[in-house]
């Protein structure tokens, strides 16, 4: 892959990191608030259903994990496991859809119904 | 250079960060069926599947500590107190471990 390539994956993973460090600091505090007594799907979908604010959060929580991930497991398949070839980066791709969709369609459903 | 502060942050960062790659899709399927919620709400209450829950949310603290670690050096101007910054990321690993295990 060209250097240019290279440096726009690199900056691509930075940014989301970026991005991703504020959201996961308030994930985590969320899923330890919202733990305490047990979780349900009533009490889940109660704070979620109809919350603009949480939608266009988590939206942007599963664009960034879709542009990071990815990146990050190429490292990983280039590094440990040799895996090099554009088959490896059609494969990430792949990957990264599956996620955006499972993800945006996993925001939609907690969030819209 | 195995025994390496540096390295072995490395490799924690690298380990949950494909534990996390993963879990996502599985975590996303799983809520993208939200009438099902209950039932898969039942299934983890089961022991094994909470110490699952608990090593993955360790996971996400000990990836983000890492990323944390890893943006402050690379953007940073270098200062010594960088050299804690491992230190500090495995202090967010335990107190998030703490407080979710007590909140579970």
């Amino acid at each position: 892959m060209n250097p240019r390539t290279e440096t726009t994956l690199w900056i691509l993973q930075r940014a989301s990191a970026a991005v991703l460090a504020l959201c996961v600091t308030v994930h985590l505090a969320t899923i330890i608030y919202a733990v305490r007594g047990g979780l349900t799907a009533a009490e889940i979908l109660a704070r979620t259903r109809g919350n603009n604010a949480w939608l266009a959060f988590y939206a942007l929580f599963v664009v960034a994990v879709s542009i990071h991930a990815p990146i990050g497991l190429r490292a990983v398949l280039g590094e440990w496991l040799g895996w090099r070839a554009r088959s490896r980066d059609f494969a990430l791709v792949l990957f990264a859809a599956a996620l955006a969709w499972l993800g945006l369609h996993a925001v939609l459903g907690v969030f819209l119904g | 250079m195995k025994q390496h502060t540096s390295y072995r942050a490395f490799v924690v960062h690298r380990v949950s960060g494909i534990a996390l790659a993963c879990f996502l899709p599985a975590h996303f399927w799983v809520l993208g069926n939200a009438l099902e919620l209950d039932a898969f709400l039942k299934w983890t209450e089961q022991p094994l599947v909470k110490l699952g829950e608990w090593a993955i949310v360790v996971a996400l603290a000990a990836h983000l500590g890492g990323g944390l670690r890893v943006l402050a050096l690379e953007f940073l101007p270098w200062q010594s107190w960088q050299k804690s910054l491992a230190a500090a990321a495995g202090a967010l690993v335990v107190a998030v471990g703490l407080a979710f295990a007590l909140a579970l």
